[in-house]
């Protein structure tokens, strides 16, 4: 399969990532775009932090300052943290589980170009008369106010990747209760596949009232509703409502599917079995669920009420306990095991006491009179930053490392990896550490500048030197996969040489069927199991024959194109019309908006009309081809 | 077996053709995974609705109890719901594999679904002679964002049945139309949940 | 040996960590300082909660290093094959069961000063009238700039906020065009300034605490509001009860704007007059209007909530406001020349309330007054009830 992939012309390739509907290609889509947003979001961090780097400093302006603070923050969460998790889901679920491919391919294939033009959108907001400037939050009374239609670029940029989630949440689901292998129950399952899982029904729970909140935005802005304007009824802190309800599970959205990332590398690389697997599944489902119940934590100075504040502080406590189990039960996988210290076990590894400062920081804001001190100060930013930052993106890295060569059959370079995780975890320590304190000695958050004289010049210096250690560490990353690319030297099956779950006992690179033919799993760590009883080949649960896949597909590309283009009419609809909010109805106006609109909405209409009027039935690939491929690989292997 | 059998001749006719091959299986379990988040969805709208639905500007401004008459919107959720039982004729005669009776259910379906539609545009053409508009007040606003939202479900669902009656008509049944027929019928029975609780939220607590 | 290394690391670690929260901040700023009871209570949580935490954190801590050292593969053998242990009910339950005790410990202080704090019932008579015995201040945000108001005593100013030490001060919070947040960190915790509604809370100055600082702490906005946001800071002037009356006196003594004594102040009261009347207030009773109450202007510290007031900083904010707030709403709404602008800045810097000026019992008097009509309509009401009865 490879020499004829390099074969293939440079078009040929484009015109196959456009209509992939390969779980494994559309993870290295997700890859590439997420990596761009992850470096996009990175630079705006730089400026922030060069801004903030002495007191009165005037390297950008204010209203500068608050478009790149919105926009580190919305691409970071949505274009980055996201889709490069969902980069390895699709990496790693469908071959987890002992699946050829996930139950909606094509709906796959939508999910990841959604994402990839709503993110688009939101960034040519910098081109296109200014980026949103309201937070990443875009509380309602302030994004009403907002000139301009910064905040319209966020609000269809994100309704547009929305839909994306959503769709991709719906998709893992579905794949993960219908398309397991034969003996691969739910308990089974390695813990990747469960937080995955779990992280899909938050998504699928908590982004449709964000999809509500944000077209209320919209249509207050755009449209002449009044949502969001008290003169005409209207109530901001509904937005706050919505905003969170969404905003908590997002959270978890984010630092399950890290957690399971790290729960398969503790295990593979001690050596040993995950200790406390089903209080590991218990404790996430139980995050999950918990993660509902706090939206209002993030609102207690909103004056909810002693009540509302009590209830919703214990609420917050409570998901102390879950995660807690999940720590100790990382410790005890640990112990008695037989460490090996490479690039992403020593990332999981130096997660463990980052996250648990994270941790118990939230905990501390759970306590609602003393978080009325910490509320929207810089205690908030260091707390969110230790656990995304010190979860999710230590996750991220150490997943990057780890499952490299399953999507690319190739070793990131062990050296160099381990040079930026060193420089990565210090500067993380050095930036973030010191803000905790900045919080507690009143400095608010987003803030364009300080005074002078307050206290605040050393420690913001130092969290701006911490700042560049980071961005020379993702510097080093970047030479190293441009260097391991270049080589391009092949590994073979099990490069890691533990791997215990199903995907390591796959040949390198992944044939696009995945399994000639479905394996029987016999327990956890499916290949773990094979190693000690059957010398590591996986049982077969069905014949060798011709098997089922489905088609490629232009169309997925069309439809997200589509919305795209209907998205700049819906945003110059707007422009200059006297019902639109006065931040927008003083712009000129776009009288072709409103065909740019339709035009949009008919390319997407039409193509799902296409596809719901065409068969597809997808093609069988057949035994000889397996055959051929399966003596290939086994004369590569001598 | 190189090509797997979407065209069950009669005497094999699954008792479940819409979940008998894998793809509508996932079908199934996805759609009702869709239909999850929806709830959200409306839950998130209703949610908005009972927070706003007292919020006018002045006086002079209608509330529910001043602007809705029960007997429309009995007559409009007589239609729906007429029209889910008649979708589920048309799975019942999927089921027993009876092509021209599952297309005339639909056709009925969409029938009793149009006349919703323009009972519900008319309501809607009302309220906007007596000033409620989506932009006069809070109230408006969520009223119409609540109502249009599943309005544009009932558009889509018509649409969408319309297209399968259509698409299927030369085709005929198989397993693999019986999955799209299903899907669609799901959709509509949710529309018509969601009716439901706007009849009893919207309507019988603004009267009251 | 290596343990003891170990006590001493940890233990110099949290010396440090102590002294970080004890040593650092300014007295005016900080919250590791609290000026008062509520400021206090919150700090207090605060520790306990630090407490527990940083005791959860070397548990981790040292439980992870021993796990890390004791375990290398370098250390066990490349071939050290360990023992698969699927779990162990006993840890399980312990590792559960404490987090949950140290949470219940934690839990149970937050909810009672969540309560306590809450508590704003003494600022309203029954009859949801202003409490006159009580002190209360309306405090209005503004893009970018703080109003305050004292119902009791019809007494307006701006950026600049002066309340009495030793007593509660109940704040009223409301916000006029965007959401802003009310913060004075070294009282006590911010509560946001909503659009669509009013907040109440309360924040108490100890006497002692006030001296410390200079009778003077900053106040900060904690809520994005616009371009500048960072720069919405306002005053805090923590007098005793006397002198406070005493202020209140004097601001009250203005009935009328403060004529200007200079030539050059005089015709800068003419140009003020006809270009900044429209927006801004001379006499203390001016509430409502769309910039600041300028009435006791040049007894203030500071010019848009942060510059030394001086003249030539406030004849630069003047001429461009754009370059020190970005966003306000001040920029382009006059044409003044260089001339105009210094006229007025001279006229500005007489804006001055005369200390001693104004007679504290005739306020006393006003306030117990509107006390007393408001119970003697209450008594009434009551009457008219039993009668109706």
């Amino acid at each position: 399969m490879a020499s004829t992939a390099e074969k293939k012309g440079f078009w040929s390739v484009i015109w196959e990532y456009l209509t992939t509907v390969d779980h494994k290609k559309i993870a290295i889509l997700y890859l590439i775009a997420g990596g761009i947003f992850f470096l996009m979001g990175g630079i705006e961090a730089m400026l922030i932090r060069l801004q903030l780097a002495i007191p009165n400093n005037d390297f950008l302006s204010a209203g500068l300052f608050n478009e790149v603070l919105t926009m580190h923050g919305t691409t970071m969460i949505f274009l980055a943290a996201m889709p490069l998790l969902f980069a390895f889901m699709n990496a790693t679920v469908p071959l987890q589980i002992g699946a050829r491919d996930v139950a909606f391919p094509f709906l796959n294939s939508l999910g990841v170009w959604l994402f990839i033009f709503g993110g688009i959108f939101l960034n040519l907001s910098w081109v296109m008369g200014g980026a949103p400037d309201a937070g990443w939050t875009s509380y309602a009374s302030l994004a009403i106010d907002s000139p301009g239609h910064g905040i319209d670029f966020y609000a269809i940029g994100l309704q547009i990747t929305g839909f994306g989630t959503l769709i991709s949440g719906i998709n893992f689901i579905t794949t993960i209760i219908t398309m397991r292998a034969p003996g691969m129950t739910y308990m089974r399952m390695p813990l990747m596949t469960w937080t995955t899982l779990v992280a899909s029904v938050l998504i699928v729970f908590a982004f449709p009232p964000l999809t509500i909140g944000i077209f209320l935005l919209m249509f207050d802005r755009m449209f002449g509703s009044s949502f969001f304007l008290v003169e005409t009824g209207g109530n901001t802190i509904i937005w706050e409502h919505l905003f969170w309800i969404f905003g908590h599970p997002e959270v978890y959205i984010l630092i399950l599917p890290a957690f399971g990332i790290f729960s398969e590398i503790f295990s593979t690389f001690s050596r040993k079995r995950l200790f406390g697997y089903s209080a590991m599944v218990f404790a996430t489902v139980l995050i999950g669920f918990f993660g509902f119940m706090v939206w209002a934590h993030h609102m207690f100075t909103v004056g909810l009420g002693p009540t509302a504040n009590a209830i919703f502080a214990i609420a917050t406590m409570a998901i102390a306990v879950p995660t807690g189990i999940k720590i100790f039960n990382w410790i005890a996988t640990v112990w008695g095991g037989s460490i090996e210290f490479t690039t992403p076990m020593l990332y999981a590894l130096a997660f463990i006491p980052s996250f648990v400062m994270g941790g118990v920081t939230g905990v501390m804001q759970a306590a609602a009179p003393a978080d009325y001190q910490y509320h929207d100060s810089y205690f908030i930013v260091a707390h969110f930053h230790y656990v995304i930052v010190g979860g999710v993106v230590f996750g991220l890295l150490a997943g990057l490392h780890y499952y490299w060569p399953l999507m690319f059959a190739t070793m990131l370079n062990e050296t160099l990896g381990k040079i930026s995780f060193a420089l990565f975890v210090t500067g993380f320590h050095v930036t973030f550490l010191i803000q905790h304190f900045l919080g507690l000695w009143g400095m608010p958050r987003r803030v364009f500048t300080f005074l002078d004289g307050q206290g605040y010049n050393t420690a913001n210096l130092v969290s701006t030197i911490g700042a560049f250690m980071m961005a020379l560490a993702v510097i080093i990353l970047l030479v190293n996969i441009v260097m391991t690319v270049a080589q391009n030297k092949r590994v073979a099956r099990d490069p890691w040489g533990d791997g215990r779950t199903l995907e390591w006992s796959l040949p390198l690179p992944v044939p696009y069927y995945n399994f000639a033919q479905t394996p029987l799993i016999r327990g956890l760590d499916a290949y773990w199991i094979e190693k000690k009883e059957n010398n590591g080949q996986m049982l077969p649960a069905e014949s060798l024959d011709d098997f089922h896949m489905p088609n490629n597909s232009i169309l997925p590309f069309i439809i997200s194109a589509g919305l795209f283009i209907a998205g700049f009419g819906a945003l110059y609809l707007a422009s200059g019309r006297e019902w639109a909010i006065e931040a927008v109805s003083d712009l000129p106006q776009h009288p072709w908006a409103i065909w740019v609109l339709i035009t949009g909405l008919l390319i997407t209409f039409i193509s799902m009309g296409i596809r719901s009027w065409k068969d597809d039935l997808g093609y069988y690939v057949t035994k000889e081809e397996v055959l051929n491929d399966l003596e290939e690989q086994e004369r590569g292997g001598k | 077996m190189a090509e797997m059998e979407y065209n069950v001749p009669s005497e094999r006719w699954p008792s479940h053709p819409e979940t008998a091959t894998h793809e509508g299986k996932n079908k199934f379990y996805g759609f009702w995974i869709f239909l999850a988040g929806e709830t959200t969805l409306f839950a998130s709208l209703f949610a908005t609705y009972l927070a706003l639905k007292d919020s006018v500007p002045g006086d002079d401004h209608l509330l529910a109890a001043d602007l809705f008459a029960l007997e429309l919107a009995f007559v409009m959720t007589m239609f729906l719901l007429t029209s889910s039982l008649t979708s589920v004729f048309a799975v019942h005669h999927m089921r027993n594999n009876n092509f021209s009776k599952m297309q005339l259910w639909l056709g009925i379906t969409v029938l009793l679904g149009l006349g919703f539609l323009s009972l519900e545009i008319y309501e809607f053409i009302e309220y906007t002679h007596l000033g409620h508009t989506f932009r006069s007040s809070a109230f408006g606003s969520a009223f119409y964002f609540l109502l249009g939202t599943h309005g544009a479900h009932v558009v889509f669902g018509l649409i969408w049945i319309t297209m399968l009656i259509i698409r299927n008509a030369k085709r005929g049944l198989s397993v693999y139309t019986a999955a799209k027929v299903h899907t669609a019928a799901l959709y509509w029975h949710f529309i018509d949940v969601v009716w439901v609780f706007i009849f009893t939220i919207v309507y019988l607590l603004g009267v009251v | 040996m290596k343990n003891r290394w170990m006590n001493a690391k940890w233990i110099g670690l949290i010396s440090l960590l102590m002294l970080f929260v004890s040593g650092c901040g300014k007295n005016q700023l900080s919250t590791l300082r609290p000026a008062g009871e509520v400021g206090q209570e919150q700090f207090n949580l605060m520790l306990l909660s630090i407490v527990i935490m940083l005791l959860v954190i070397v548990v981790v801590t040292v439980l992870f290093t021993i796990a890390v050292v004791k375990n290398r593969r370098k250390k066990k053998g490349e071939d050290f094959e360990p023992k698969d242990i699927s779990g162990n009910h006993t840890l399980e339950v312990i590792w559960t069961s404490i987090p949950i005790l140290l949470l219940i410990i934690l839990a149970i202080p937050t909810v009672y000063l969540t309560f306590k704090q809450a508590d704003t019932s003494a600022m309203e008579t029954d009859e949801g009238e202003v409490n006159s015995e009580e002190v209360v201040i309306n405090v209005t945000a503004h893009q970018y700039w703080w109003e305050f108001e004292y119902p009791n005593q019809e007494v307006v100013t701006s950026q600049e906020l002066v309340v009495p030490t030793d007593t509660r001060v109940y704040f009223n919070l409301q916000g006029a065009d965007v959401k802003h947040s009310f913060w004075v960190p070294a009282a006590g915790g911010k509560m946001d300034t909503n659009i669509d509604g009013i907040n109440s809370f309360y924040l108490v100055f100890d006497d002692e605490k006030a001296q410390d600082s200079d009778r003077l702490f900053y106040g900060k906005c904690a809520e994005l509001c616009g371009p500048s946001h960072a720069l919405m800071d306002f005053k805090v002037q923590a007098l005793p009860q006397a002198e406070y009356e005493q202020w209140l006196a004097d601001m009250k003594n203005i009935e009328e704007p403060v004529q200007a004594s200079a030539e050059d102040a005089q015709q800068g009261q003419g140009i003020f007059n006809d270009s900044c009347m429209a927006c801004h207030a001379t006499t203390p009773t001016g509430a409502g209007s769309q910039g600041p109450n300028l009435t006791n202007f040049a007894d203030r510290d500071l010019i848009a909530g942060y510059l030394e007031n001086n003249e030539e900083n406030l004849q630069d904010w003047i001429a461009d406001p754009e370059s020190i707030k970005p966003g306000n709403n001040m920029t382009g709404a006059y044409d003044l020349t260089t001339e105009e602008i210094d006229a007025v800045a001279s006229y500005l810097m007489e804006l001055e309330v005369e200390e001693g000026s104004g007679d504290v019992e005739a306020l006393q008097q006003n306030t117990e007054e509107d006390s007393e009509t408001a119970s003697e309509s209450d008594s009434e009401e009551d009457t008219s009830e039993e009668g109706g009865n």
